[in-house]
């Protein structure tokens, strides 16, 4: 209570400025007054009587101090002295200062993005009850990009037989609708789920009610529809009167229940599914059936463990199950042991996302060390040159800790701003993210809180990393010795040997970022250049979704063949073709095939389990996929001929041998898929067909004709511009169907997805690469000027004696160059042992490719010269006889 | 020959509370007086000392001052305990007795004492 009053009294003095003495003037002097009569009363001399009472009365100005120091808030008065001299000298130097804050805004800002994306993807928890103990399951086998875990039929199994799930949810999140309200239609994509999925992650709707498990009843007996916030916004207008309504998806009637909350995106972070509907309707979404189907791989598991159950026990529990499915049905489940996962980001890619954003972080504070080394040095070569200065100050009885906080002051101040603008520039940065939608989906980067503290801890840190240098050096010298000799000649050797670690720490870091981003780029190139198996480039993917409008059958068939027809006649285009599925769009997975003669259809009798593509005569040559031997499939292979396929090499080889003339020795071989006996009439080359790091996949090619797929997806190659193409198929295509919906993009930008990774990985080392080349400029620079100025005269001193130009180089650079040489070394050794880390962000990083290395010295020798050619140049420039007149 | 004694501060500010409470409104001069009286000149302190005392215990509320003239007609301030400055004495006395008590004990206890 006394102590906050007291604050108070105080923290009102100290706003409530000037200080007043006059009070203090006035009660000493009274003071004196009394003790000088009392004195004189004693019998002493008046003038001897004044005189001991002042000595009784003990040191005026100390006691003054001290009154003050009561008074007032001195820490407080002291710090906003301190803050306003910072300013007043930073603002006399602005060349240093400016390079000091752009160096930390860099640093600062590259830090806050990376831990804002951090912070989003890692940090924050799913906006559900209880997000640890959600749980998603995965197939043991490590897996990239696929989210569907099982059948709709195992799911059930599951569900029913486990002992260890409090609750278990299915999802299957690549649903898509036409959505028809008013006689607008949108498409739209969201996610098919179980009734519980609600109940299970325990969330809230916004408006209305979501649906239950027990609004199900069997197939098709739940009509219902939640929307998402941002659906319910650009469609309905957010009106609420929308709960309730009736709206049309894929031309069936679905009854708006509710409206999910902005922030709830179901449970995959990169997701925004517009709506959820009920599993229990697929179908009518869909246009087939996979709640009985046990080989339509289409369901993602989520579940809630029972309290005290341990992931372990969860899992052997599932293992035992998929144990029993294999052994009941042996035809179609393959009993592959699972485990637990935390759902979000993209099942297994989460390890990949998790390790990326790690190891950018790692990189990026180190990009911030190396700044921090080099604000150290820069503010060690000024405490250098002000020496004289500090030196002043304490021989008037600053105290050293005075003089440290004021140097420490003067590194806050700088490392205050550099840190609130790279927040600033951050903060736009991040801005620009929110508003791009990335190949991977929508994320939304929040500065929040979280983000703040961490740039605020960054910038103090940093300001302690680099202030704490100079304060030393202040706190070590003696004014006696600086005042004596000046800066010139005291080259103590350990002050510059301190400043020679931090430079060569920086060119070290430097380096190994450097190396890290020609990793990436390397990698980024050859992944550009791996061999797709198809050309994109000059091909355009034209959707036009059949089964809106037509039947399934012959009619469908026919249909597919009309419109490939009308598309090649257009002028321009070289070839077309139609596909089930194009390469690399996710949703793999292999289906068994067997040799001939096989009558017990067992997973384990399988020989092989290629991928399978149907496609239209002529899909080969429009996407570009080379035909090695054989015939392409055609019109005339109907389901009343005999079964063909198209196989690739790998396919060949695996089933018929590795022969050289594997190729053509598979023509005419026959196999078993899904019950035909079906022979081989023609080998395609390889390619890549789940994603660009697999292994080569053996892969059948069906003809559409024989099979009974009706999406399909038209490949169009023509060298015009994909909105030409859709005016001119829409013309095309008003014969055979007058409303098609018709959707052109081009192949390439289609496959940005698969190349996002190493895109942003090689952007991102890229980035820090730069600024890691910009630190290592400017720290050998500053090193190398700074030390030519500080010798001018002893160059001069040289070149007068006649040493030749050689020799003033190596005495004005050399230094910085040895440090560059030995920096360097560290740096790409450094790289070597962190082609883990780099492992993490590039796909078959390879630090010691000679490419890299020869590339990362070149480059830092570059940047070296480039660094020291304007102080070596000025040294060279010495003049003696000028410069032996000056000082 | 006597050693006189240095004061410890939160001493000090005991000493000018109980001067006020016996004596009455006083200026600064009085107090110190009055300490240097009471110890028998076995305390000495810098009179000037007293002042930062002064200034904190009026701050805290203990003391209140103000302008005045002296008994011989000299203006000089005068500080006088307040009734927060009569409680703070009151505690800090049964603080202390309790520690010199303490004290005392310690230093009373020989070495059978508890065995």
């Amino acid at each position: 209570m006394r102590a906050i009053r007291r604050f108070f009294t105080r923290l009102l003095n100290f706003t409530a400025r000037p200080r007043s003495d006059k009070r203090l003037r006035e009660e000493i002097e009274s003071h004196i007054a009394f003790q000088t009569e009392e004195n004189i009363l004693a019998g002493m001399e008046p003038q001897q009587a004044r005189r001991h009472a002042r000595l009784k009365f003990g040191a005026v100005e100390a006691i003054r101090e001290d009154l003050h120091a009561e008074k007032g808030l001195p820490f407080l008065e002291n710090l906003l002295l301190d803050v306003r001299y910072a300013l007043r000298v930073l603002w006399k130097s602005p060349a240093f200062t400016s390079v000091a804050l752009v160096t930390l805004m860099l640093g600062i800002g590259a830090n806050v993005v990376v831990f804002g994306v951090l912070n989003a993807v890692l940090l924050h928890p799913l906006p559900v009850s209880d997000p640890q103990n959600l749980y998603q399951l995965r197939h043991q086998a490590w897996m990239s990009g696929r989210l569907l875990t099982t059948s709709y039929p195992a799911f059930e199994d599951f569900r029913q037989r486990n002992s260890t799930f409090s609750g278990m949810a299915g999802i299957y999140g690549y649903s898509h609708a036409a959505l028809l309200w008013r006689n607008g239609v949108v498409n739209v994509s969201g996610d098919e789920v179980t009734g519980n999925y609600f109940d299970l992650l325990g969330v809230q709707p916004e408006l209305g009610r979501y649906f239950h498990a027990a609004d199900e009843h069997g197939p098709d007996s739940a009509p219902y529809v939640v929307l998402s916030d941002a659906l319910w916004r650009s469609a309905f207008h957010a009106d609420p009167g929308i709960v309730g309504a009736t709206v049309e998806l894929s031309k069936h009637p679905f009854t708006v229940v509710g409206v999910a909350p902005a922030q709830f995106n179901g449970t995959e972070r990169f997701a925004r599914p517009d709506y959820w509907m009920p599993m229990a309707n697929e179908e009518q979404v869909e246009g087939s059936d996979y709640l009985h189907n046990r080989t339509s791989i289409t369901v993602t598991v989520i579940g809630r463990l029972k309290p005290g159950v341990k992931p372990q026990q969860a899992t052997g529990n599932l293992n035992a199950i998929a144990g029993e499915l294999a052994k009941e049905y042996p035809e179609t489940d393959e009993g592959l042991p699972l485990r637990l996962i935390h759902p979000g980001l993209l099942g297994d890619d989460g390890d990949v996302i998790r390790g990326f954003l790690l190891s950018v972080t790692v990189l990026a504070l180190l990009v911030l060390a190396a700044a921090c080394a080099n604000l150290a040095s820069l503010f060690a070569a000024r405490t250098a040159d002000r020496s004289r200065e500090l030196a002043l100050r304490a021989a008037l009885g600053s105290s050293r800790g005075r003089l440290m906080r004021q140097l420490l002051t003067e590194a806050v101040m700088v490392s205050l701003m550099g840190g609130a603008a790279g927040l600033l520039g951050a903060y736009l940065l991040l801005g620009a993210l929110n508003r791009w939608d990335s190949p991977y989906g929508h994320l939304e980067v929040s500065v929040d809180v979280r983000v703040y503290l961490a740039a605020l801890a960054l910038t103090l840190g940093s300001a302690l990393l680099f202030g704490i240098v100079p304060a030393r050096q202040a706190f070590q010298s003696s004014p006696l010795q600086m005042m004596k000799s000046g800066p010139v000649d005291t080259m103590h050797l350990r002050r510059f040997a301190l400043r020679d670690l931090l430079l060569g720490a920086q060119i070290a870091i430097c380096t190994l970022l450097v190396t890290a981003s020609l990793v990436a780029v390397r990698g980024m190139v050859q992944e550009l250049h791996a061999p797709l198996g198809f050309k994109p480039q000059g091909a355009m993917l034209v959707d036009l979704d059949l089964s809106q409008v037509e039947p399934d059958g012959d009619l469908a068939l026919e249909k597919e063949k009309a419109i490939v027809e009308a598309a090649s006649s257009i002028s321009g285009v070289t070839a077309v073709g139609a596909v089930s599925r194009t390469p690399m769009t996710g949703g793999m997975h292999g289906i068994p095939i067997f040799r001939p003669g096989t009558t017990e259809f067992k997973l384990n009798n399988s020989v092989l389990a290629p991928y399978v593509f149907q496609m239209s005569p002529g899909y080969l040559e429009a996407a570009g996929t080379r035909l090695l031997s054989g015939r392409d499939v055609s019109w005339q292979d109907t389901s009343k001929k005999p079964y063909v396929a198209v196989v690739n090499e790998t396919f060949a080889r695996k089933m018929w041998g590795e022969t050289s003339f594997g190729v053509t020795q598979a023509i005419g071989q026959r196999f078993i898929l899904w019950g035909n006996l079906t022979e081989v009439v023609g080998v395609a080359e390889d390619g890549k067909y789940h994603d660009l790091q697999e292994s080569p996949q053996p892969v059948v090619y069906l003809p559409v004709s024989q099979s009974e797929q009706s999406e399909m997806i038209f490949v169009v190659r023509s060298l015009r511009a994909p909105w030409e193409m859709a005016a001119a198929l829409q013309h095309a295509l008003s014969g055979i169907e007058p409303d098609l919906s018709i959707t052109v993009q081009s192949w390439s930008d289609s496959l940005q997805r698969e190349l996002f990774p190493a895109l942003a990985a090689t952007v991102a080392l890229g980035v820090m690469g730069l600024l890691a080349a910009m630190l290592a400029v400017t720290g050998i620079f500053g090193m190398a000027a700074y030390s030519v100025s500080r010798r001018m005269k002893e160059l001069g001193i040289r070149v007068a004696l006649g040493a030749r130009k050689s020799q003033v180089m190596s005495a004005a650079v050399g230094r910085p160059m040895i440090l560059l040489g030995v920096g360097s070394a560290l740096g790409l050794l450094a790289g070597v042992f962190a082609s883990r880390l780099l492992g993490q962000i590039v796909y078959q990083a390879n630090p010691r490719d000679p490419v890299v290395v020869i590339g990362a010295v070149l480059t830092m020798a570059l940047l070296g010269i480039a660094a020291s050619a304007i102080p070596a140049r000025r040294a060279l420039a010495v003049d003696p006889s000028r410069l032996m007149r000056e000082d | 020959m006597k050693r006189k004694k240095e004061v410890h501060q939160g001493t000090l500010a005991m000493m000018v509370l109980k001067t006020l409470d016996v004596l009455g409104p006083l200026h600064g001069y009085g107090v110190a007086r009055r300490i240097e009286q009471i110890s028998g000149e076995l305390l000495s302190i810098n009179q000037g000392t007293l002042y930062p005392v002064l200034l904190r215990l009026e701050q805290e509320g203990a003391v209140a001052s103000e302008w005045g003239i002296s008994e011989n007609n000299r203006r000089s301030r005068f500080y006088r305990l307040t009734r927060a400055g009569s409680k703070l004495l009151e505690s800090e006395k049964r603080d202390w007795e309790q520690t010199a008590a303490i004290i005392a004990r310690f230093f009373e206890a020989k070495a059978g004492d508890l065995a």
